[in-house]
């Protein structure tokens, strides 16, 4: 196990349709990602706990990807990992900010 | 320790237990009456027929003897594991034996459990685990799986379960675990026919085993997060 | 276009089964009560460890309701997991909903927190008794790919009833571990049709273990919870009597049958080896009548 931590500045401040949101399971090759609205000083913060560890590098760079595509602003962004692939995780994350800001789960 | 020894030693007064194959059931005496006995030997596993036949016998005493304090000294390695046992619905017969105990419970038999050698996962849960109360001998085994099994299952090396089995009760056998985390409530020794008399004298009230478990730094959230889901806001 | 209940997260199946957002969630993920004990394994946590539960509507009639998630440890019960769910029956004795949904899906009691598991699947059985002796029925909804084994195959039975699909399984050992102790001559868990006939919903349906079977779909599921909501939940002596003759006769009448087609066969059914490739609503209408 091993958990990861990412900040990211820059981003827009949000009006989430719902205060947190869900997507995903903890089972092998998946993952569950919480959003939630916080008050960070404008940050986006990301906590990882993964399984699989030594692939820090790999969640930098979807992570980068993924708040060019949403910079959100007081965010905190909790995900529970069990060696999904970079494709997978993507898909997730866009799921649950999907939620986060147009309220269907 | 032997069934027959046991029921000796719970009984000065004097018992009436049948044998039958692994299967008992009779009446023993106590200072307050008779109570009524039912248990097995051997660690049996509970298949269908034992644990239908286990189930006969707590409705003919609620049939037969209102009020009358059950006994359970269930000696069990689990549920039988087998096709047949599952074709013809294992789960709900141990479920019916769950229902008969809780429908003596409602009419007003007290139901104690007493661990006197094991008491394995599906065999346990269908019997003593349903009791009021549930007591064990010093040397009694309780367990869901031995380690070994349990590291195969799990992926986690036994080295380490055997560890973390030091530091915490959660997960290794053992009737100590169980004590500390409430599903026990106390260890008989000594003068087993006044721990059974004291039992029978004791109050009947709601399942108290979370709470034990808390009080003995067992079981720290079963019961906190059971009361926020029963009381919070949804 | 039709759910499939098999394929749908609990999440999905509780939107799906209860009327559209009436679900209010009772500690969700971001109350974070998670299993500290699986981090103390190295095993990743889940936010909710593995069940949801809560507050809804059903055909307009406030239920309480939980779901487990099969995809976190095949659905399996740890101390928090088996603490919702004791908790959630409770509220239910102070609250007085019309019924209790439970959305099984579990191989039984997590490993990695065994005694915890085994300890609150046996407070589950003492609560579902309590809030059934309190004139509540806890309704049973069984259609997802772990099934439904282990101590929560008995709490399923102690409920008014289950309504299941023919993927949905229900037992007590799961064939993997009667395979795994017993050899491969006494169970091939790998032998799909073997499995899904002798723990699979049209046999659990035919014993009368289960009360209604379902196609796999969500709305199968709905329709079929709100009809059980008329249930009214009898834990007398008598009903217990009767549960117990209709147990013995099942022994006595099947106790030799080798395989669940003999059953079948037993029951008056013609043709019992074409029972699985019925579509549910064929298979309800052949044997209306003939379950044991």
């Amino acid at each position: 196990m091993e958990t990861l931590k990412f900040e990211y500045r820059g981003g827009r401040p949000c009006n989430p349709a719902q205060a947190s949101a869900l997507a995903g399971v903890v089972g092998s090759g998946n993952l569950e990602i919480l959003v939630e609205q916080e008050p960070l000083n404008g940050a986006c913060a990301v906590e990882v706990v993964t399984a699989a560890v030594g692939f820090g590098a790999i969640w930098q760079a979807v992570l980068d990807d993924f708040f060019a595509r949403h910079p959100l602003a007081d965010v905190r962004i909790s995900i529970n990992d069990v060696g999904a692939t970079p494709a997978v995780v993507s898909l997730r994350l866009d799921q649950a900010v999907n939620a986060f800001l147009g309220g269907t789960a | 320790m032997d069934a027959k020894l046991l029921l000796e030693q719970l009984f000065p007064a004097g018992q009436r237990v049948d044998f039958d194959g692994q299967y008992f059931s009779g009446t023993g005496q106590t200072a307050d009456g008779e109570v009524a006995v039912i248990g097995t030997t051997d660690a049996a596993a509970i298949g269908v027929e034992l644990a239908f036949r286990i189930a006969g016998q707590v409705l003919e005493i609620v049939r037969s003897h209102p009020r009358r304090p059950i006994l359970l000294l269930v000696d069990t390695q689990g549920q039988r594991l087998s096709r047949r046992d599952e074709l013809l619905g294992i789960n709900g017969y141990m479920a019916h034996l769950a229902k008969c105990i809780e429908v003596a419970r409602r009419a007003g038999h007290r139901v104690i459990g007493l661990v006197y050698s094991q008491a394995v996962s599906g065999g346990f849960l269908a019997s003593s685990m349903l009791a009021d109360t549930c007591y064990a001998l010093p040397e009694a085994e309780v367990r869901v799986m031995n380690l070994p099994a349990m590291s195969r299952i799990t992926k986690i090396p036994v080295e380490r379960l055997q560890d973390l089995s030091q530091l915490s009760p959660v997960f290794a056998p053992g009737v100590e675990n169980y004590l500390r985390m409430g599903a026990i409530a106390e260890l008989w020794q000594g003068d087993l026919a006044a721990c059974l008399e004291k039992a029978l004298a004791a109050a009947v009230g709601h399942d108290a085993r979370r709470d034990r478990g808390l009080a003995r730094q067992g079981r720290l959230l079963a019961g906190p997060v059971a009361e926020r889901v029963r009381h919070g806001g949804a | 276009m039709t759910q499939s209940y098999y394929e749908a997260s609990a999440r999905e199946r509780l939107a799906a089964v209860l009327d559209p957002s009436s679900f209010q969630e009772i500690l969700p993920p971001s109350a974070r009560v998670t299993s500290p004990h699986l981090r103390q394994l190295d095993t990743p946590a889940a936010f909710d460890d593995g069940i949801i539960v809560g507050e809804g509507r059903l055909d307009g009639q406030p239920v309480l309701a939980a779901a487990q998630e099969g995809g976190f440890m095949g659905g399996a019960v740890g101390e928090v997991h088996g603490a919702k769910l004791v908790g959630l029956l409770e509220r239910a004795l102070d609250t007085r909903p019309t019924a209790v949904l439970l959305l099984v899906e579990s191989g039984g009691v997590r490993l990695h927190e065994a005694n915890a598991g085994l300890i609150a699947v046996s407070e589950v059985m003492r609560a579902v008794l309590a809030v059934r002796g309190a004139g509540i029925p806890v309704i049973v909804l069984d259609g997802g790919q772990f099934g439904c084994f282990g101590g929560m195959g008995i709490v399923a039975r102690l409920c008014d009833t289950v309504i299941i699909s023919e993927e949905g399984r229900l037992g007590l050992s799961g064939p993997e571990v009667i395979e795994t102790t017993c050899g491969v001559e006494e169970f091939d868990s790998r032998d799909r049709a073997l499995v899904w006939r002798t723990v699979g919903g049209k046999h659990r349906t035919l014993l009368g273990e289960a009360g209604e079977l379902v196609a796999d779909a969500t709305a199968a599921f709905r329709a079929a919870a709100i009809r059980a909501l008329a249930l009214t939940p009898d834990l007398s002596l008598e009903a217990l009597e009767r549960e117990h003759a209709a147990l013995g006769q099942r022994i006595e009448r099947f106790g030799d049958c080798h395989d669940a087609v003999d059953i079948w066969r037993a029951l008056g059914i013609e043709a019992p080896e074409r029972l699985p490739l019925l579509e549910a609503a064929d298979f309800n209408t052949i044997t209306a009548g003939k379950r044991a």
